[in-house]
């Protein structure tokens, strides 16, 4: 048991612990998440690029990795950390163990470390840059790596995890399937392209670099702006593409990052939370009906509502800190939401999003056809 | 939506009793939500027929009616109280039970009562298997299969649907008679034949097996505007087969991955929504087959439930309390998250621990018995740890049941061993671990056992370690990572041959030390102020904030609910609690009993959910330093720690550990006696045999023998002979390798009296004295008692008060005391004294209005009682009215357990009945006790020749009431010779009709059968039996028999009536108003 591994904050914290996945070095900026399954979901869900996700759930890895639970091909985190993973996995789906995954696609991570009082200090502190390394167990270093560790702020990590070229999604998708979705990935999760399969819909991604011109020549009946990693302001290109888009009357639907860019475009700004939100149990209101859906979170930044014209309105927010979670445009079918419709991993309770961008999108066509 | 203002007074049903599968943890729920309305402004009114209950007392309620949960006297305190609505949700199946009972009556629209929680068509689709079938038939959610047949054509295609195995079940057999499981088809054609053979309708129903299954407790809220939460997600070790309270459960769910749980989720979702739970808790239950995921829901209930009392102290979510104020229109959102205050109630609780609950059965009493489907377990401890391993072991050493953790259990060969692997049964886990320790691969073992092989690893990497302790150098890194696996003290030193105190000094001189975390709903996300902790060893820091300097106090709670240590314990510490928070002293709780109110987080100033073992008190000890530590209240476990605890220097409150050990150690309590010059029956303690029989001859047959230190009466019998007696000690000297007995001379037909006191030191306040209805013999937790006593001549209890007194100031009691008295022929002997609380502390504080645990608490703290308790009560002064206590018991859920009194406790809980005088009281504790006393039909008397001529008189009675006295040859002719007409009816086995053929063809009303003294003879146990089956009132003692027969009087004249406590305590000769005068 020498495979010794630590993290360091760049407040100077550092925490020793044990290695869990590949050897290395790694840095990115720590956060944690609340969720106590989904940790497969989180491992290879593109917006956590950048990041060491800590685990507020002590036991992880306890199904091991499925075949079916992959949000991308590969793993996008920075580093894992943990405080306890499971070599033996059981369930009837499971293919392999979370240690063996995490070193075949060298990610660093560490566990048995004490992952509350991390969490506690991230709370307290907000997102603070880390380093996790198996190789050098000095503090000091570590520390001042911790430190020169880029900020998420000003980062455009979208470039990173979209895709190079357009491709179509098939998994699930219908023969039957008559509508085009036309996807922004701005690092995409498969969950919701298997959502949009289930709406009924022909799903093409196209790379976040792609142009209004390009993306109508594709002849949506409407336009996902998708998730993705962290700040929104520096994706100045994408921001511009949508500007464009949005008097198209196409429908558009933005989650997470995608609503972000969406607040940008109208007119909005966006500022960084001190600390996130990472789980799936953020309860949300929906201001139309009342009604309550406990969604799954996962963003750093957010859009603030004072900032967006008047002609744009507020549809949902979240209970916790009342910050905006969803919104909408008066007079266009232009709609987004902060957090996951899709879920994966969390509650299914939003997933109604996506049929009211089917309707939407029919409302068009019907309305075109006329 | 708020709260509604159409309601004015809401009426709460409580559970009753404690009986198997309904514990405490009604009394917790109820609390919460009288709470909970009454904060919102409504008038609350409780009906309850449990005395040993918080929810009770007098100031929980407004209107509080300790009466019958019949639906007679539902609608009488209706027609008192005139309440608008009933909530039935918080009170468990019997509160449902009752509800439908009335509402089908018509009482409830007689009095215009609404139901609140869920509607009356809710709760009849949720219980009614075949109307919940067909609701799960139209959402298309998935049930285990099943088919009825007929005859035995179509039974191929029924087989190929269903599946092997299959469960025939002949419908309408008694006791399931003519089922079982086939495994092949020519066994299923075989068991159908048979079934249908000995169905008396011709009909067999073939269920698919789901035994082995995968199985999980949902445990959900949903209110008005159809908001939907999931508060805690519970998955069992034990799978399908094993009644959830009897299995193993970890919180929150392992071993499903993300989309499996949300579907399951998603399911719960409908299922609710179908069903129509409208506003409040609820918990659904899920089968899932572990080879391919396929999922079936099993039932719903909707109310809340053990489980979700469980759910609430696993992750900190007030269900019940929720559950109320959702009832009264108000939606999730609108609610405060009672922890972080901050954020809404209208969330999914994140937890960053493992919760692991495991039950506590009465093996001692009722022997080993394999586990199924039906709930055997008395109780329960929950713990936390930051792993399953940690929170494992901590739940097993507090389970208190000699295991330190999760220890090997001594095995035979491996096909022995494997089998009792394969079969539920209380000391299960601990033969996987011995099997694990051999090195029997994890897949084996999860064959044999269905016992998911996460969990099974999970235990082999505790068994690995400790193999490997046994070489490891016991440096600080072995101590930790020891620890952290959940290994105490003891198996450390075990593993190593230590001794525990020799493991804990290197421990703490080593800095090995546990640190202390928060339950704070959501996994550190956000701020919380809600002080409830639990140890883990994760690491150096802790999340326990400064406080404001104050007194503290420390109160030692009772652990898992067993047979002789129950509620009424955790009654007293809460009490305890409540009375150091009236004084401005902060109070500290320690306990492991997830039922409990004392587990609540906010009936303490700080809640350690921990396991009560000296380690692991003595570590929150030395964290809280507190000015005092409470030991009398919790029953028997703090007390096992008093003497250590003193001996490391923990200050002790009240009466001190080594008084209390005086009141125990026969000798010294002898001396004590001898020189206040009061009675006690002649008695020896003898560790051989010889000395045994010497005693008892001195002393004379029949005597009283027990082991020393007992609780409960436990091992304590009646013997008659030489033979009987070195027979007990045989088995004595099996059970202790240092075998001790105590014998005492046995006062037979003796009265027996329990004394509640507290003494200050100076005073001693006499709170109550109880004459129990049955004879000496029978143990006192087990017998009816009376307050105050109905058949003793003022002089005899003259004299018990005096002896009370002076027994209480000798002994040095600072608090409580018990004192157990039998007086015969005129003679008062003392039986024992108990300085600290009995069981009868609740009942005594509800019969005299006046809070006993808080005015003892009181006393501890310096006060004297004069300042107290009234000067008239400090006088003597007694209720005006009767209180009679009746025992609950739980024979008809152990099969061929004979159902009699005797010396050994074994009843599960207790009721009370109020009224003007004895035989009324009487009469509504039996009704109380679901006993319904006849009034008219037949009654078989068979009484031992003693009790012949005391049963004249009762005959007598009974026949000029208009019964039937029904009787054997031998009984008849006495009956006949005195006048009084008796049928005859021929002896078991001598005959057609026997007296079990007139039960069963319920032809008897009413059973008197004492047994006689030697051995309980084999017909006598049948009567016994049958008649507890069928549900016909048995009396196995004479002295019931004279109560039952005035209460059978009283019935048979005026109707009942019911009263409130609070309007009764107004006839008190004193205020019941107390506190702490300035």
């Amino acid at each position: 048991m020498n495979d010794k591994a630590w993290l360091a904050l760049e407040d100077g914290t550092v925490f020793a612990g044990r290695a869990c996945g590949a050897a290395g070095e790694t840095s990115g900026e720590a956060v944690f998440n609340t969720a106590m399954t989904g940790y497969q979901e989180v491992l290879t869900d593109p917006s956590y690029c950048g990041q060491l996700v800590a685990m507020t759930y002590p036991q992880i890895g306890n199904y091991g990795i499925t075949a079916g639970d992959h949000e991308s091909a590969r793993p996008r985190l920075s580093g894992f950390v943990v405080r306890e993973l499971c070599r033996r996995p059981s369930n009837h789906e499971s293919v392999e163990s979370v240690p063996d995954f995490l070193s075949k696609h060298g990610i660093v991570a560490i566990e048995r470390l004490d992952t509350r009082a991390l969490t506690l200090r991230l709370r307290e502190k907000g997102a603070l840059r880390g380093v996790i390394s198996t190789l050098d167990g000095d503090a000091k270093r570590l520390v001042a790596k911790a430190r020169a560790t880029p900020s998420m702020s000003g980062r455009n990590l979208a470039e990173a995890v979209t895709c190079e070229k357009p491709y179509a999604w098939t998994d699930g998708v219908s023969p039957k399937a008559d509508l085009h979705v036309v996807v922004m990935d701005f690092g995409v999760k498969y969950g919701i392209l298997r959502c949009l399969a289930a709406i009924g819909a022909r799903v093409t991604v196209v790379p976040a670099s792609t142009s209004a011109a390009d993306i109508l020549r594709l002849k949506p009946d409407g336009i996902l702006l998708s998730n993705g990693p962290g700040d929104p302001e520096p994706l100045t290109a994408a921001i511009e593409t949508i500007k464009a888009l949005i008097p198209e009357r196409l429908p558009i639907f933005g989650i997470c990052l995608g609503h972000q860019l969406l607040g940008l475009a109208l007119g909005g700004r966006t500022f960084k939370l001190k600390f996130g939100h990472h789980g799936s149990n953020h309860p949300v209101k929906d201001l139309a009906t009342g009604r309550i859906e406990i969604t799954s979170q996962n963003h750093g930044f957010c859009v603030d509502l004072a900032s967006l014209p008047k002609e744009v309105r507020t549809t949902h927010v979240n209970l916790n800190d009342g910050t905006s979670e969803g919104m909408e445009h008066a007079t266009l079918p232009v709609f987004s939401v902060q957090h996951h419709p899709e879920a994966s991993a969390g509650p299914h309770d939003s997933r109604y999003l996506f049929d009211r961008f089917r309707a939407r999108m029919r409302e068009r066509r019907e309305s075109l056809a006329r | 939506m708020p709260k509604r203002t159409d309601l004015k007074k809401i009426l709460v049903v409580g559970s009753g009793s404690i009986v198997i599968g309904q514990g405490c943890e009604f009394d917790y729920s109820g609390t919460q939500g009288l709470k909970a309305l009454r904060e919102e402004g409504y008038e609350t009114v409780l009906i309850n027929s449990n005395p040993a209950t918080i929810m009770t007392d007098p100031e929980i309620a407004d209107r509080t009616y300790l009466e019958p949960l019949t639906p007679e006297f539902l609608d009488m305190v209706l027609a008192a109280e005139k309440p608008q609505a009933i909530l039935p949700t918080l009170g468990g199946q019997t509160a449902l039970n009752l509800t439908v009972a009335a509402a089908e009556r018509g009482i409830l629209k007689k009095h215009g009562v609404e139901i609140l929680g869920a509607r009356l068509d809710t709760i009849r689709k949720a219980e009614d298997r075949q109307l919940f079938k067909s609701a799960m038939q139209k959402i298309g959610i998935d049930q285990p299969r099943s088919a009825i047949v007929s005859d035995e054509s179509d039974l191929k295609r029924v087989a190929r649907e269903l599946g092997f195995p299959i469960i025939v079940r002949a419908s309408f057999t008694l006791g399931g008679a003519g089922g079982g499981i086939a495994y092949h088809f020519e066994e299923l054609r075989a068991r159908v034949h048979t079934a249908l053979e000995m169905s008396p309708v011709k009909k067999v129903q073939l269920d698919e097996s789901i035994i082995g299954w995968k199985e999980y407790e949902l445990e959900v809220m949903r209110d008005r505007a159809d908001n939907f939460v999931v508060v805690c997600t519970i998955e069992n070790v034990d799978p399908m087969g094993v009644h959830t309270g009897d299995s193993i459960t970890v919180a929150p769910s392992q071993t499903l991955t993300d989309r499996q749980y949300q579907e399951m989720r998603d399911d719960a979702k409908r299922i609710v929504s179908e069903i129509g739970v409208e506003t409040g808790g609820c918990n659904i239950q899920f089968a899932v087959n572990p080879r391919d995921g396929r999922r079936v829901v099993i039932e719903i209930n909707p109310r809340v439930s053990r489980s979700s009392a469980l759910a609430s102290k696993a992750t900190g979510f007030p269900i019940a309390k929720l559950a109320a104020k959702l009832a009264v229109g108000y939606t999730l959102d609108e609610l405060p998250n009672d922890i972080t205050k901050a954020t809404p109630a209208c969330f999914e609780p994140a937890i960053d621990y493992v919760v692991v609950k495991a039950p506590r059965f009465a093996t001692e009493k009722f022997g080993e018995l394999p586990l199924d489907t039906a709930m055997k377990s008395v109780g329960e401890t929950m713990a936390i740890g930051r792993t399953f391993k940690e929170a494992l072991q901590k739940a097993l050493r507090g389970l208190e049941s000699g295991k330190k953790g999760l220890e090997g259990a001594p095995g035979g060969d491996t096909e022995t061993l494997l089998q009792r692997v394969a079969t539920p049964s209380s000391t299960r886990l601990h033969h996987v671990k011995t099997a694990l320790s051999l090195g029997i691969p994890v897949e084996r073992v999860a064959e044999v056992s269905k016992i998911d092989p996460w969990f099974l690893s999970q235990m082999k990497e505790i068994a690995d370690f400790e193999r490997a302790l046994a070489s490891a150098p016991l440096d600080a890194e072995t101590l930790r990572e020891a620890k952290s696996l959940g290994f105490s003290d003891a198996q450390i030193a075990r593993a190593k041959g230590l001794t525990e105190p020799a493991v804990r000094a290197r421990r703490r001189r080593l800095g090995v030390r546990p640190s202390y975390k928060l339950v704070d709903t959501c996994a550190g996300e956000f701020p919380s102020r809600t002080p409830y902790f639990y140890s883990t060893y994760d690491a150096a820091s802790d999340d326990l904030g400064a406080e404001k300097p104050a007194k503290k106090v420390m109160i030692l709670g009772s652990g898992p609910n067993r047979i002789g240590q129950g509620i009424e314990f955790d009654y007293c510490c809460v009490q305890a609690s409540q009375a150091l928070r009236e004084a401005g002293w902060r109070s500290v709780m320690v306990n492991c009993n997830p039922e409990t109110v004392s587990t609540d987080y906010d009936a303490s100033d700080r809640l350690y959910f921990e396991p009560l073992t000296l380690e692991d008190v003595l570590e929150i000890v030395d964290r809280e330093r507190p000015d005092g530590v409470i030991v009398q209240f919790g029953g028997q476990t703090p007390l096992n720690l008093a003497v250590a605890l003193e001996k490391a220097g923990v200050p002790i409150l009240g009466t001190k550990p080594t008084d209390i050990d005086v009141a125990e150690d026969r000798r010294r309590f002898g001396a004590a006696l001898k020189k206040l010059r009061i009675l006690s029956p002649e008695s020896g303690i003898a560790s051989a045999p010889e000395a045994a029989l010497k005693i008892a001859r001195r002393i004379g047959y029949p005597v009283m023998v027990r082991p020393s230190y007992v609780l409960g009466g436990r091992a304590m019998e009646i013997v008659y002979d030489d033979a009987a007696l070195a027979d007990y000690f045989e088995r004595a000297r099996r059970a202790s390798k240092h075998p001790s007995i105590l014998i005492d001379r046995f006062l037979a037909d003796a009265a027996e009296l329990d004394v509640d006191a507290v003494c200050d030191g100076k005073d001693v306040w006499i709170s109550g004295v109880m004459e129990h209805i049955e004879e000496a013999g029978v143990h006192s937790g087990d017998s009816a008692c009376t307050l105050p006593p109905h058949s003793l001549a003022p002089s005899i209890l003259e004299t018990i008060r005096e002896h009370t007194r002076r027994l209480a100031l000798e002994l040095r009691v600072k608090g409580l005391v018990n004192i157990q008295y039998a007086v015969k022929d005129g003679a008062v002997y003392v039986l024992e004294a108990n300085p600290r609380a009995s069981r009868t502390v609740p009942f005594v504080s509800k019969a005299a209005g006046l809070p006993v645990a808080r005015i003892a608490t009181w006393v501890m703290m310096g006060r004297p009682l004069k300042k107290l308790v009234p000067a008239a009560a400090l006088k003597g002064a007694v209720p005006p009215y009767a209180a009679t206590k009746e025992a609950v018991l739980p024979f008809i859920k152990f099969p061929g357990v004979d159902p009699r009194l005797g010396p050994e406790m074994k009843s599960t809980g207790e009721v009370m009945g109020l009224d003007a005088d004895f035989p009324r009281s009487f009469a509504k504790s039996q009704q109380a006790a679901g006993l319904t006393l006849p009034t008219s039909g037949g009654v078989f008397i068979s009484v031992r020749d003693e009790d012949k001529a005391e049963i004249m008189h009762v005959a007598r009675a009974l026949h000029q009431m208009g019964f039937t006295l029904v009787a054997t040859r031998n009984t008849a002719d006495f009956l006949s010779r005195h006048g009084l007409p008796a049928e005859r009816v021929a002896k078991i086995g001598e005959g057609k009709p026997d007296v079990v053929d007139l039960l069963k063809q319920r032809n008897l009303s009413l059973v008197i059968n004492t047994p006689s003294g030697k051995r309980s003879r084999a017909d006598g146990y049948q009567i016994r039996r049958t008649a507890l089956e069928l549900d016909i009132p048995c009396i196995t003692n004479i002295r019931s028999v004279n109560a039952a027969v005035h209460a059978i009087s009283v019935l048979q004249g005026a109707s009942m009536t019911v009263r409130s406590l609070q309007e009764r305590y107004r006839s008190l000769p004193y205020p019941v108003k107390v506190g702490l005068k300035a």
